[in-house]
């Protein structure tokens, strides 16, 4: 069974980039997965599919009113050109650097040299769609139209546009053939608050206090991993964690989980953080406790 | 085991010191960041905008003290991501949409459009080849008309049809819709192929080579049809009006995705996505302005066409818009508008 255990013990596919600065600081870039984005793309259709249905009903009304179809046709083509190529272009070329779609589930187009983003890198990314999304389609709407006159033909033709169409999943930054050739990937802006400090919030009252064998337990990753539990607030996580660490250090059951679980976050914290200072990071509670 | 301890009331981890002392700036910059997300620059006083890069640096100085020094991971999840918010509204945003406009149309236009002067030689030699080819063709055998032209694009223009019929097509008024409604549908419908050659010339070029000799072909097979009834330059008029346009904008259309697909496949010292996003961002702006010169086309060919009658007014407008474009792309102009003069759109 080896080959299996080699299996899990492969990282993660990280979609963190290291990014840094002009002032020399890495801002590990989260890159958008492909799920995220293809939703994006998504809602970005519906709404272009929503105001094109409304604007033709606009525009229908009053072209109606005036008699005047001439105009109706007229608006009507180019309103569907601009939607159809303008959408993305425009909206990703203002300040904001993401089209509503991308904006609602928190993404960015961004250079990937991380200068700036210029109309030429927009209108490049941009302009590659057609031959990503609408050529597919095409030749599915050619599939559907024909039956199978030319079906051979149109399914190969599929195929290689499917290439297109699933190229950022064959790569690692998750980049289309637009983003490919212009330079840039889409980002996550996340805009999270910033969490209460766990330890002050323990530190103004009576704290339990451990013996050090029972903090030597573990290291940063289990740390954090149990800041996690703490923030979240599942009741169900935190009984289970709780009887864990209780019954690893060999602690009686007090019955307040949040209120252990707490202090030893704190006390674990301080320890770990002290032992840091002085240069023994101890990563996880595979590494070892002992001084060097 | 469990006692509890009394305690004074010094923090006792760096992150608890640290929040306390910054924690004020980094409110701050999270407030302008979050004005300037939802509304824009311009909606911070002058006050706010000169404390921006300030603040942002601290907090830069904030993200590595605390990925140093402390151990809380929400401390340091919230610095990253309002670092990079930060980061990309001081250095990561687009010019004002009316400064970029004027930019464009005063120098990256022409200048996107003079760095594919190769690529555009080419692809007018291409077009040439495929406008003799085309001529060759139909006039050893009429026959290839029908394969070259569907018949939908024919409309009744083919061997068979009487000198009179084809003379109709060419100075006959439209019959049903607008002239107006024509245009529009001719830039909608050019633009949309035009994006499409640039496109496929991701794919080392090929597909546009074969669009635009087809491109060159049909126009070969047309006229030799309309020169075997003696009314060649009547439709070379016909076309040339807006053709003078609109075959100079397919021809840099597929320059620019020429040039694509040639960095893709001979990216020379750079590296392959390297010269692929130098050549796709300066190709993409001469598609701009592709998509510019068709809607001029569309217009010529959809009213100026059928509202003008003459031979030697849509001879005279057509090259007139053809040294137009010429003079704009090709003549010399004064370099160097700012220190941004030569920046990576030229290459």
């Amino acid at each position: 069974m080896r080959w299996r255990r080699k299996h899990a013990r492969k990282a993660p596919v990280s979609l963190r980039r290291s990014f840094v600065t002009p002032e020399g600081v890495d801002l590990r870039l989260e890159l958008a997965s492909a799920g995220t984005r293809a939703s994006a793309f998504i809602l970005d259709i519906l709404i272009l599919f929503i105001s094109l249905i409304l604007t033709t009903i606009a525009i229908g009304l009053l072209g109606i009113a005036r008699a005047n179809g001439e105009i109706f046709m007229i608006l009507w083509l180019v309103g569907a050109f601009m939607l159809r190529n303008g959408w993305f272009i425009l909206f990703e070329m203002g300040g904001r650097g993401a089209t509503p779609g991308k904006r609602l589930l928190g993404l960015r187009v961004v250079a990937r040299d991380g200068g700036r983003l210029t109309g030429g890198a927009v209108i490049a990314r941009n302009a590659l769609r057609e031959i990503e999304i609408f050529l597919p389609l095409s030749f599915l709407g050619m599939q559907a139209a024909d039956g199978a006159a030319d079906g051979f033909l149109a399914l190969f033709a599929l195929c290689w546009t499917g290439i297109f169409l699933f190229f950022p999943l064959f790569n690692r930054d998750r980049l289309r053939v637009g983003d490919l050739l212009a330079g840039t990937w889409v980002v996550n802006m996340g805009r999270a608050k910033l969490g209460a400090d766990l330890v002050a919030a323990r530190a103004e009252q009576p704290r339990r206090t451990f013996t050090d064998a029972a903090l030597d337990l573990y290291g940063i990753y289990e740390l954090q991993t149990l800041e996690n539990v703490l923030r979240s607030g599942q009741d169900e996580a935190i009984v289970t964690v709780a009887a864990t660490i209780r019954r690893k250090a060999g602690l009686p059951d007090d019955g307040d989980d949040y209120g252990f679980l707490s202090d030893y976050y704190a006390a674990l914290c301080v320890r770990l953080e002290r032992a840091m200072l002085v240069g023994r990071r101890r990563e996880d509670k595979h590494a070892s406790a002992a001084r060097r | 085991m469990s006692a509890f301890v009394e305690t004074a009331a010094a923090p006792l981890v760096n992150a608890s010191r640290f929040r306390a002392a910054h924690e004020a700036d980094w409110e701050r910059l999270d407030q302008l960041l979050t004005r300037i997300e939802k509304r824009s620059v311009r909606a911070l006083s002058e006050d706010d905008i000169l404390a921006l890069p300030l603040l942002y640096r601290s907090a830069l100085s904030s993200l590595s003290v605390a990925r140093e020094t402390s151990l809380d991971r929400a401390l340091a999840t919230y610095l990253e991501q309002l670092c990079t918010r930060a980061y990309f509204q001081l250095y990561g945003v687009p010019d004002t949409a009316w400064r970029q406009i004027g930019r464009f149309l005063a120098r990256d236009w022409p200048r996107s459009v003079q760095a594919l002067w190769r690529e555009t030689l080419a692809c007018l030699l291409l077009t040439i080849a495929g406008v003799i080819a085309g001529w060759w063709l139909v006039s050893t055998d009429p026959g290839w008309y029908y394969s070259i032209i569907p018949d939908a694009m024919a409309g009744g223009r083919d061997p068979s049809a009487s000198a009179e019929t084809l003379r109709a097509t060419i100075y006959g008024v439209q019959e049903g819709g607008g002239l107006a409604t024509f245009a529009a549908y001719l830039f909608t419908h050019n633009s949309q192929v035009a994006i499409f050659a640039f496109a496929l010339g991701f794919a080392f070029t090929v597909p546009t080579v074969l669009l635009l000799l087809y491109n060159g072909l049909t126009l070969g097979a047309m006229l030799c049809l309309f020169a075997q009834k003696g009314l060649g330059l009547n439709f070379l008029g016909w076309l040339t009006i807006h053709g003078s346009t609109e075959m100079f904008a397919i021809i840099l259309a597929g320059a620019a995705g020429m040039k694509i697909g040639t960095a893709v496949a001979f990216p020379g010292r750079d590296a392959r996505t390297e010269a692929a996003v130098i050549a796709g961002r300066g190709a993409a702006v001469a598609m701009a302005g592709v998509v510019l010169m068709l809607l001029v086309a569309g217009l010529l060919e959809g009213i100026g066409r059928q509202t003008v009658q003459s031979d030697a007014m849509r001879y005279g407008i057509g090259l007139a818009a053809l040294v137009g474009w010429l003079a704009y792309y090709y003549l010399p102009r004064r370099q160097g508008i700012g220190p941004e003069g030569d920046d990576a759109l030229a290459a």
